[in-house]
């Protein structure tokens, strides 16, 4: 009776891994070369998501080396967030049409 | 919050980020596409908060509200010719932020349910450990490039004999202890592991070089969005898996990009000391004459001229020259001339530097154009004003077969009726090529700082 076993969980996050890696690739080729410098700092904030991580490290009661590890990468994370998504901001804001 | 909806919500944030990112194909929907990215992050984060394993919020209020203060401190002040440090420096955060998540995950695997301490599951010990060497390699290897980039240390390739077998031994004794790690939990075995792979970061990136930091910082970016996958494996979480494979495939694929604009593979730019011996191959060509002319004279031709397509290159990055190259391109304009931008994919430090520079400039985005889209106008037009690039106009790439940049791609601005070329010297560019269109009769040589030279020609018109 082994038919119903089940897959295991690490499968779909392989699953997961190689689709989004096929997402990334057609989607980044639709991408003006104009707007590259923009595309790697969009990017690089959205790879901060790894403050989610941190996140659950720094969250419990009490205090740990656990806890401090997760304070210093929510730190550098969300550096990199605001400060990604912030500058990416200001350069979109510069890239203007011809006025007519 | 239920772990069932919180999957749901980093579906969504998932799904936010990808339409970010397809924002980016036109300049119109990217201010949008930026917008959508801060949603999905703000979901991310607040269904984070939400969880049942975050109970305190002091020092997360406190990381959040520091870090976000310092980051857009800087994003607001940055110069925009210093862009590529700044996505250097943001790498490593990433590549550190990774390092950091990682080795809290092995003190404290329980809030991550991934095992007890001294019993983390098989598989994530495995996960772990791949996703700290790649965050520890883009920590250091950033740390380099900005280092760099940054003019704190030369940007010339440092290299060493025995350079590539160090580098090999210390990867092997990465994986060794990796395989260690993995066999036993031993912490400090995780640690030695971790020291190693910083030092690899470091070592890999020394030997390259300032042009080659294009392909560097796409690699880099890459790098950070595979150490973030890594982290996601590790802690079982989807959203992390598919944000870091969207940065890791864009960064590969920039890479690719800028490789293939160099015609130079992957491998040589990653084995490094390009342009290290440059020089040496061009001695003794010295007894050529080039025309040198003053700004009035290119003032003169460029009035007279129906079309003139504007070629920049780093060095207009490095002379800041960017605003008064537009007022002289508005004043040829308003003389009736037809006045385009030219872009090397590879011309700058950085994918699409060139780019940002212009529009920083004020410079209307259709007025730029790709390699691809113009090199076929270069013969109908009679001026191409060549500011602070070399390399990328240099024909030997298509007739020296010994030159180390045949094959690349360059922009024909030999076929111009007349080349004018601002340039500080006769120096060759940073491929250590001498470039035969200086010494053309039709190439008149703009010897001076490229800011200086375009606020001349803009007094001359």
């Amino acid at each position: 009776m082994e038919a119903a076993a089940a897959i295991d969980p690490f499968i779909f996050r392989v699953t997961i891994f190689v689709l989004a890696i096929f997402v990334g690739y057609y989607v980044v080729w639709s991408v003006t070369p104009a707007l590259h410098t923009p595309l790697m700092s969009v990017t690089n904030a959205i790879s901060s998501v790894i403050i989610v991580g941190a996140l659950i490290a720094a969250g419990p009661e009490g205090f740990g080396l656990a806890k401090l590890l997760g304070f210093a990468a929510v730190v550098l994370a969300s550096v990199n967030i605001f400060g990604g998504f912030a500058v990416t901001q200001r350069m979109l804001q510069m890239f203007r049409p011809k006025k007519t | 919050m239920s772990a069932d909806l919180a999957g749901l919500l980093y579906l969504v944030a998932s799904v936010f980020f990808i339409l970010a990112l397809k924002g980016l194909s036109s300049p119109t929907s990217a201010r949008r596409g930026n917008l959508i990215g801060i949603v999905g992050m703000a979901i991310a984060v607040v269904t984070t908060l939400l969880s049942p394993h975050v109970l305190s919020f002091g020092w997360i209020l406190a990381g959040l509200v520091a870090g976000g203060a310092i980051g857009v401190v800087i994003a607001l002040r940055i110069q925009m010719t210093a862009m590529p440090q700044l996505v250097a420096a943001f790498h490593s955060l990433v590549g550190l932020a990774a390092v950091l998540v990682a080795a809290a995950a092995l003190y404290a695997p329980e809030a991550y349910g991934i095992g007890t301490a001294g019993a983390i599951k098989l598989a994530s010990r495995i996960e772990m450990s791949l996703g700290i060497v790649i965050g520890a390699v883009t920590f250091s290897g950033s740390v380099v490039a900005f280092c760099k980039l940054q003019g704190l240390v030369s940007g010339s390739p440092v290299v060493f004999r025995g350079q590539h077998l160090l580098n090999l031994l210390i990867g092997i004794a990465v994986v060794a202890f990796g395989a260690l790690f993995v066999h036993g939990e031993a912490h400090e075995v995780f640690w030695l592991m971790t020291g190693l792979a910083f030092l690899v970061g470091f070592l890999i990136i020394i030997p390259i070089g300032g042009a080659d930091m294009p392909v560097v910082i796409s690699m880099l970016n890459s790098y950070s969005g595979w150490a973030a996958s890594g982290i996601g494996f590790t802690l079982e979480n989807n959203l992390l898996i598919v944000t870091g494979a969207l940065v890791g495939s864009s960064g590969a694929i920039l890479s690719y990009i800028m490789c293939k604009g160099m015609n130079r593979s992957f491998v040589s730019v990653i084995l490094g000391g390009f342009g290290a011996e440059g020089g040496a191959a061009v001695a003794g060509s010295g007894e050529r004459t080039v025309k040198q002319g003053s700004a009035e004279d290119a003032a003169f031709i460029m009035g007279n001229a129906s079309k003139v397509i504007i070629i920049p290159g780093y060095g207009m990055a490095v002379a800041q020259a960017q605003h008064a190259l537009r007022e002289m391109g508005d004043l040829l304009k308003k003389a009736g001339v037809e006045v385009r931008y030219a872009i090397h994919p590879v011309a700058g430090r950085m994918p699409g530097h060139m780019n940002v520079l212009l529009a920083e400039a004020n410079v209307p985005y259709d007025d730029v154009f790709e390699l691809e889209q113009i090199n076929s106008e270069f013969p109908s037009t009679d001026v191409a004003f060549v500011i602070g690039a070399n390399d990328v106009v240099n024909p030997a790439a298509k007739t020296d077969t010994s030159s180390p940049i045949y094959g690349m791609p360059i922009l024909d601005a030999e076929n111009a009726r007349t080349v004018l070329f601002v340039k500080r010297s006769l120096a060759s560019g940073y491929a250590g090529v001498d470039n035969p269109l200086f010494y053309r009769s039709n190439t008149m040589m703009l010897f001076g700082d490229a800011k200086k030279m375009c606020e001349e020609v803009v007094k001359a018109l």
